[in-house]
């Protein structure tokens, strides 16, 4: 296959939003049921080897090149290495501490738990060469590195695209699929509520000060979706992948201002009274929105009843009604952005409940 | 020469200063830590297992210290920075072009990035050792705060180049506003609150318009963002930093198996 022949299948995976996150989620999913298999030194060392293959074999692209040189975006690249790496080096520790407490031995931080050191030197002296090695990275990276400077701001002429600073770009993607009210003020929110709550919901109380996998599966998993697929893979998009006009891009493609993309977003009363019973939509906005006013209501509100008595049963009763709601709740809310690009890739689904009339659309 | 050292360390002068023999034995390790304001952050012993860089990735501390070069970086560009729609990105200019080896800019905003990134890595590390479990309840959430301090800190900064890039991104940023519930002008529930046909809650007085001290981002928004950027989140930020560190010591130190 020819190089441009490569390219080109790349920026065909990477042309829509859908492949690029069920992908990663595919990959997320594969990492945590074959975690023992990924965090193996030799199998990090060879994904590892393939990524910077990958990004030496790219940056000799031109389109590739000017995005990931972008002083701003220089930092990102070397966020997600770094993420890479401790990711790996959390859950390699994780698998090992798994393995001896299976033996029956205890786990590496238990054994060393009564040895104590002096803090002068042992824990001072690091952090002295810490500060040194970090002062000199930032001087290497500020010489070599210019702070970006564009233009005098001009409030008449809009940049296309305009994004916001990268480490929000999660939250402008969700603005893709929900109104602002939810996608900037809402869902922050309870973001920032939810990883409050995290230790008054979370009683297991295993895995308290060391690295553990096995023994807390579902806070572990439910924790890394947010924060990896969530948000990181969000702000790639955000940052790598969405160009002019907020349109999707391939890492390889020209960011063409006039690429057109048919937008055809459909409301779900629309599906109702257009598409399915051909009488037009109703006048009056409870009428029309009834179907989707209900759906919304029962998935906050049925979703958590069934839960409770099938599959996280266990959990129930460990957690007692306030707990496991609360708990549920914002599971729930996490989930209603994948589930919300699921249905606008698979429906052109554009609002479950439109009520434009009060800025209120879910 | 060890003369002279001897009689140096035995002087008045040295002797009120560091109020003990250099840290060569167990005694003088311990009171160095003890009689230091700034070692004194750290217990006199600590847990092996607690210190080991593979266990703490260092990140917490890489926070710290990015924070502290970001406040003196921060205060030497406020010698030379003046946050109006008329000056501000000629001084910006003038500290590219005018200063001889110029990276104060450079290193403040990339430093600024680092620690975006610290605070996260800091985060999951926390999380993956299970460190909120009870007794760091609290200070788990006092590093949540930290985190979204964190975050304004990086955005309110983000708009005082005053360029295209700072203008635009604090546009979309703020836009957001303009939707919260009841308080933006755009946003769900807005509606209800008026009297006959008018407006209480409109674009200009909406949270936006608080944020922005105007309906867009112009010279009110330069010189807010200015004031938070530089006063009121460091000082907030300081202040729970000092809980963060003192919950640390309290609830048993660096976190590890029960």
């Amino acid at each position: 296959m020819s190089v441009e022949g490569f390219k080109h299948l790349i920026d065909s995976f990477f042309s829509s939003p859908s492949t690029v996150f069920i992908g990663s989620v595919v990959g997320f999913g594969l990492f945590f049921a074959f975690v023992r298999f990924f965090t193996r030194p030799l199998v990090a060392g060879i994904l590892t080897a393939i990524t910077v293959g990958f990004l030496a074999f790219a940056v000799t692209d031109k389109n590739f090149f000017i995005i990931v040189t972008k002083p701003d975006n220089v930092p990102i690249v070397g966020m997600l290495f770094l993420l890479g790496f401790f990711t790996w080096l959390a859950f390699r520790k994780a698998v090992i501490n798994d393995l001896r407490t299976e033996k029956g031995e205890p786990i590496i931080e238990r054994s060393e738990k009564e040895e104590k050191v002096f803090s002068w030197p042992d824990l001072v002296y690091p952090e002295m060469i810490c500060m040194i090695g970090l002062t000199v990275l930032l001087l290497v990276w500020s010489i070599l590195l210019k702070a970006p400077l564009e233009e005098p701001a001009n409030p008449a002429a809009a940049p296309n695209p305009s994004k916001a600073p990268w480490y929000f770009l999660g939250l402008q993607e969700m603005l893709v699929y929900f109104d602002p009210w939810i996608a900037g003020v809402v869902l922050p929110g309870l973001i920032i509520f939810g990883l409050m709550a995290i230790p008054y919901i979370d009683n297991n109380p295993k895995g308290n000060g060391y690295y553990t996998f096995k023994e807390r599966k579902f806070a572990i998993i439910t924790f890394s979706f947010g924060f990896i697929i969530l948000w990181i893979v969000l702000i790639i998009f955000g940052t790598f992948l969405r160009g002019p006009n907020w349109n999707f891009f391939g890492p390889f493609e020209y960011w063409d201002p006039y690429k057109v993309e048919s937008l055809v977003n459909v409301n779900l009363s629309e599906f109702v009274y257009i598409k399915w019973l051909g009488t037009g939509l109703p006048k009056f906005w409870l009428t029309r929105e009834f179907l989707g006013i209900i759906l919304v209501l029962a998935y906050f509100a049925i979703t958590p009843l069934l839960l409770a008595k099938t599959v996280l049963k266990k959990m129930y009763l460990s957690l007692g009604l306030f707990r496991f709601n609360i708990m549920v709740f914002l599971l729930l809310t996490m989930m209603t952005m994948p589930i919300k690009m699921v249905l606008r890739w698979a429906f052109n689904l554009k609002y479950i409940i439109a009520i434009p009339e009060y800025f209120f659309n879910i | 020469m060890a003369k002279w050292t001897d009689k140096i360390a035995k002087s008045q002068v040295w002797k009120s200063v560091f109020r003990h023999g250099y840290p060569s034995s167990d005694r003088n390790r311990s009171l160095i830590v003890l009689s230091n304001v700034f070692l004194h952050l750290h217990p006199v012993k600590t847990r092996t297992s607690g210190i080991r860089l593979s266990y703490t990735w260092c990140m917490g501390g890489i926070s710290f210290f990015l924070f502290l070069a970001l406040t003196v970086t921060g205060v030497l560009l406020m010698f030379y920075y003046r946050p109006t729609v008329e000056y501000a990105y000629n001084d910006i200019i003038a500290l590219r072009e005018h200063v001889p080896l110029g990276i104060m800019r450079e290193l403040h905003r990339w430093g600024a990035h680092a620690m975006v990134i610290a605070v996260w890595l800091h985060m999951y590390r926390v999380f993956l050792t299970g460190s909120y479990k009870p007794p760091r309840e609290f200070n788990w959430n006092v590093g949540v705060i930290l985190l979204v301090l964190t975050l304004l800190l990086s955005f309110t900064g983000y708009l005082l180049p005053w360029d295209q890039l700072a203008m635009w991104a604090i546009t979309v940023g703020s836009n957001m506003a303009r939707a919260t519930p009841f308080l933006g002008s755009e946003g769900p529930g807005a509606a209800f609150l008026s009297l006959g046909d008018i407006k209480l809650v409109h674009a200009g007085d909406d949270v936006r318009f608080a944020l922005l001290g105007g309906r867009f981002v112009g010279a009110g928004a330069l010189l807010r963002f200015y004031v938070l950027h530089c006063v009121f989140i460091p000082l907030a930020a300081a202040f729970l930093i000092a809980i963060h560190f003192w919950r640390v010591r309290k609830d048993g130190g660096i976190s590890g198996p029960l």
